[in-house]
């Protein structure tokens, strides 16, 4: 049998140190945040966005000469992926919807460098639309995060559910952070993202709750430090194998995925470290300082034998 | 020892047979085809097929096969979508005259399974190329002209009455009408509330006048509004079915959007030169009486308004609408039957008719004008910077001289030729959109992107995989592989159920699936680990493995259900791509706990379960 020999660690001893650690990370995720903010993508600004792909390498100045000649000298232009594919982004005009912007565009291209151009993609988001989509997916965030703060509510002690939702923010503000600090489009897909790392994080959070209550109940010595540590240890092996095959995949849909993927799974990799991290020394951590005892556990034992679990 | 009953693992099998004969389709190439089918007046037959076959090879483009449809359809495959485009360059230039063609995408399917309706997933535009755009439909306007209506109606109805009021005038959302006496007043709120059900009427009184106040209550405004996204959709289907794209969807978004997606379609221009042409029309009568130069200099007579000709020529038009575009229920082309000039038929719908002809009765001899008002965005360069403004553009585009009374069918002459007859018939005919609309979001795949995101994402799933597989198979033996077993059924289900709910496949999706291979091992691995538990202090095997199972579960379900409320929310909130997120991983999570508790188990059972075990490959 291959197994993971793991030595038993007091994990808990260093709750300090972690929250300091943890502090550090999210106080410079929280003013990266604010002063540099997300690098909001087309879905929220509104704007066009024209991916085109040309025959040869192309030189993003001629690209450029073309464009300004054009008459489009507001157009950002970068290379995608290859040198053969280029993006094109142009801002959003006030609140005007300009759904022709692309067509004129790809025609000054075309002018350019006639039959060398195919069109790739084109995004167009009104203003209006961009607005509506931030505001719908600020709602979904928030919303996913009340479902779950009463889901654990109901399952848990209101300590552990207090825990879980703290290492969840943890880890979306970690996510956000980088996103932030490195400037990398946020769209969408990222904000799925960001959203299914919360479900991770919670996933894993859980998981170590249930052992908690469940070692609560059965070891009738120890402190709560020392069942705290010890489920921890338990479920370590659990914790590592789950967080390396989800790390695994993140990482292959983020090399092979292509493009239109990577802000996405990047997001799901640091959701993953910072998840694994945050339910050993932050949720656990957050459910001991708040003082929870064998007692707020061992008061409502029946409900669960009723539940059919142990 | 542990073992399912009989009935238990039937169940099993029988969901694990559905699932792979629903995920079959899948298996077999979506080739890019070109649909025909008959255009008025001819017919599909064996003969079409050796025509279009012909036609084709003149051409040099490869052919995969053409098969002969229900409902007089060809369908006909090219390996590549390059050679699709070239086939129909080739069939519209020689075959147009009787054929329609159709660009779609179409599964090879095997006859058996088409016939026991066996289909594989829809691809989403992401991953086969198309265009999506979303239309919002500017509700102000259709209650604007809903309330212009109902003014003229007003002032009609009044006269009819012979109820003496001083002015009828629009303040906003509400019309209102100026009387002398309370008298009057009284008797006009009386006949109006009567007449217009669909008003609110209220009468008030401001010092020595006095007023009554006629609105839209909040059930007619929705009613209104309904009618014209409604009126919209059919319009703009109208419209795309030009296009030629074979499965085209325009379905309404919320309050005031429409979703029109054309898989398939590479010309996103062509589809917004057809969209534009946003356009509305009315039928005014001319006021012959006002002076049009004085109008010109700024003094417009009181119930008419200035417009100008297509050639600049200003007109005055009556304020009061007779006939607005969607009114009108169809426009035709033809000949005049005595002269033999070109003529263009309109038919309108009850009320538009029973208005014109109202009208017509009181005013034959006069002079009635068609105003054709479209929406123009214009680029205007200011400071420097290009400004956009979204202009309403008003140009009255036909004056025609009322002969006789008519009603619901009556047709206009003095048409310079046939051509512009034939125009006219078609902006009719689609100007008739009940307001206003504009583009507000695009998203354009084009097909290389399509087939870069399939490769990419199965390239990418496979990967995962098979990481995910080598590993579970090395760390947990027989257990693991077991797992990995449950993971590839997991896949198949989830193929299965998005095909069974004819639910569509995006790169978001792909997401999904691969990050649910992730998850979906979690279930196994909690329940592997804690069976190595229960070994470790002791425990029989047998006992082992159902106190793995038993007590893993509620971890499990934990975890999931947190997971499910995010993916919900996902759902419930997000649009387009996202939603295609939220459903894979939704369906996966529920597939995998079906895969990795219950199926893992009932294989677990079969294997080891009547066995006297001293260790377990765990």
């Amino acid at each position: 049998m291959i197994a993971i020999k793991l030595p038993n660690l007091d994990f808990l001893s260093q709750r300090y140190r972690a929250l300091v650690f943890s502090g550090v990370i999210i106080g410079v995720s929280l003013l990266s945040l604010a002063v540099l903010g997300l690098n909001r993508g087309l879905d929220f600004t509104g704007g066009t966005l024209i991916e085109v792909g040309y025959k040869a390498p192309m030189d993003l100045a001629e690209v450029r000469t073309a464009l300004s000649e054009g008459g489009f000298g507001n157009v950002m232009v970068q290379q995608f992926g290859t040198t053969r594919d280029v993006l094109l982004r142009i801002p959003p005009v006030g609140e005007v919807n300009d759904a022709e912007l692309s067509q004129r565009v790809l025609h000054a291209l075309n002018e350019a460098a006639p039959d060398q151009v195919e069109l790739r993609r084109v995004e167009f988001v009104g203003p209006q639309v961009g607005k509506e989509l931030a505001e719908q997916s600020g709602l979904a965030v928030l919303f996913s995060v009340i479902g779950i703060l009463i889901y654990v509510a109901m399952r848990f002690e209101w300590r552990f559910s207090v825990g879980a939702v703290v290492a969840t923010l943890h880890d979306a503000i970690v996510t956000l952070g980088v996103f932030s600090l490195l400037q990398i489009d946020f769209d969408l897909n990222v904000l799925a993202a960001v959203l299914t790392v919360i479900g991770y994080s919670l996933n894993d959070t859980i998981v170590l709750f249930d052992r908690v209550r469940e070692n609560f109940r059965k070891v009738r010595k120890g402190t709560v430090l020392e069942i705290m540590n010890q489920s921890v240890n338990e479920t370590m092996s659990r914790t590592i194998i789950t967080a390396g095959t989800v790390f695994l995949v993140v990482v292959a849909l983020y090399l092979f995925g292509g493009e239109s993927l990577r802000g996405f799974s990047l997001a799901l990799i640091i959701g993953v470290v910072s998840g694994t991290y945050s339910t050993i020394y932050i949720a656990s951590a957050a459910a001991v300082m708040l003082g929870v005892s064998r007692a707020d556990l061992l008061r409502t034992p029946k409900e669960a034998e009723a539940d059919g679990r142990p | 020892m542990n073992r399912y009953p009989l009935w238990k693992n039937l169940l099993i099998l029988g969901v694990i047979l559905a699932s792979l004969l629903l995920a079959w389709p899948n298996l077999y190439s979506q080739d890019p085809s070109i649909e025909i089918t008959a255009a008025r007046g001819a017919e599909v037959t064996e003969a079409s097929v050796g025509e279009v076959r012909a036609a084709l090879e003149n051409a040099g483009v490869p052919v995969k096969g053409i098969e002969v449809r229900e409902g007089g359809k060809l369908l006909i495959r090219f390996a590549a979508s390059s050679d699709q485009l070239k086939g129909q360059e080739a069939i519209e230039r020689s075959l147009s005259a009787r054929y329609r063609t159709a660009l779609t995408l179409s599964a090879d399917l095997p006859g058996w399974m088409r016939a026991i309706g066996l289909k594989p997933m829809n691809l989403g535009l992401d991953l086969r190329g198309g265009i999506h755009v979303v239309i919002d439909v500017d509700m102000d306007a259709a209650l604007d002209q809903a309330l212009e209506r109902n003014l003229g109606d007003v002032r009609t109805q009044l006269r009819d009455k012979k109820i003496r009021y001083q002015t009828v005038t629009r303040e906003g959302a509400r019309i209102l009408i100026k009387f002398n006496d309370a008298e009057s007043r009284d008797a006009g709120a009386k006949a109006l509330s009567r007449e217009f059900q669909d008003l609110t009427v209220q009468t008030s009184q401001d010092g020595d006048q006095y007023l009554v106040q006629a609105s839209l209550p909040e059930t007619e405004q929705q009613k209104i509004k309904d009618f014209a996204l409604e009126q919209n959709i059919t319009t703009l289907r109208n419209r795309v079915n030009a296009l030629g794209i074979a499965e085209p969807s325009i379905a309404r978004q919320g309050e005031r959007r429409i979703v029109v997606q054309l898989p398939g379609a590479q010309d996103p221009g062509r589809l917004k030169e057809i969209l534009g042409a946003t356009a509305t029309l009315e039928y005014r009568l001319v006021d012959t009486e006002g002076s049009v130069a004085d109008a010109v200099a700024g003094r417009v007579p009181v119930g008419s308004k200035l417009y100008y000709e297509r050639d600049g020529k200003p007109i005055l038009l009556k304020r009061r609408v007779i006939v607005t575009g969607d009114q009108i229920t169809d426009a035709s082309a033809g000949f005049d039957g005595q002269s033999g000039s070109p003529a263009v038929f309109v038919n309108l719908d009850g009320q538009g008719a029973r208005r014109m002809r109202d009208v017509t009765t009181e005013n034959v001899g006069k002079p009635m004008a068609v105003v054709f008002i479209e929406n123009r965005t214009t680029t205007e360069t200011v400071d420097s910077k290009p400004v956009k403004t979204t202009r309403k553009v008003e140009e009255v585009f036909s004056v025609a001289t009322i002969r006789e009374p008519f009603g619901s069918r009556f047709q206009t002459t003095g048409l310079d030729s046939s051509n512009e007859a034939h125009n006219t018939a078609l902006l009719l005919r689609s100007g008739a959109l009940a307001a206003p609309i504009q583009i507000v979001e695009e998203r354009t795949i084009g097909p290389s992107l399509g087939q870069d995101n399939i490769d990419q994402g199965l390239f990418s799933v496979l990967i995962g995989l098979g990481l995910v597989v080598i590993f579970m198979g090395i760390y947990y033996r027989v257990f693991g592989m077991i797992a990995n077993l449950v993971l590839l059924l997991n896949l198949v289900m989830i193929v299965a159920v998005l095909g069974a709910l004819g639910a569509t496949l995006t790169m978001p999706g792909i997401a999904g699936m691969v990050l649910t291979i992730g998850m979906a091992v979690d279930a196994n691995v909690l329940i592997f680990e804690r069976i190595r538990e229960e070994i470790r202090i002791g425990n029989s095997p047998q006992a082992s493995i159902a106190a793995g199972y038993n007590k893993a579960l509620s971890s499990i379900i934990d975890a999931n259900v947190t997971t499910l409320i995010a993916a919900v929310m996902l759902f419930s909130f997000g649009t387009g791509p996202v939603k295609g997120f939220a459903v894979t991983l939704t369906i996966g999570l529920l597939t995998s706990m079906f895969t990795a508790i219950t199926c893992s188990r009932a294989a677990i059972n079969l294997l080891y379960g009547n066995k006297r075990l001293k260790t377990l490959p765990v």
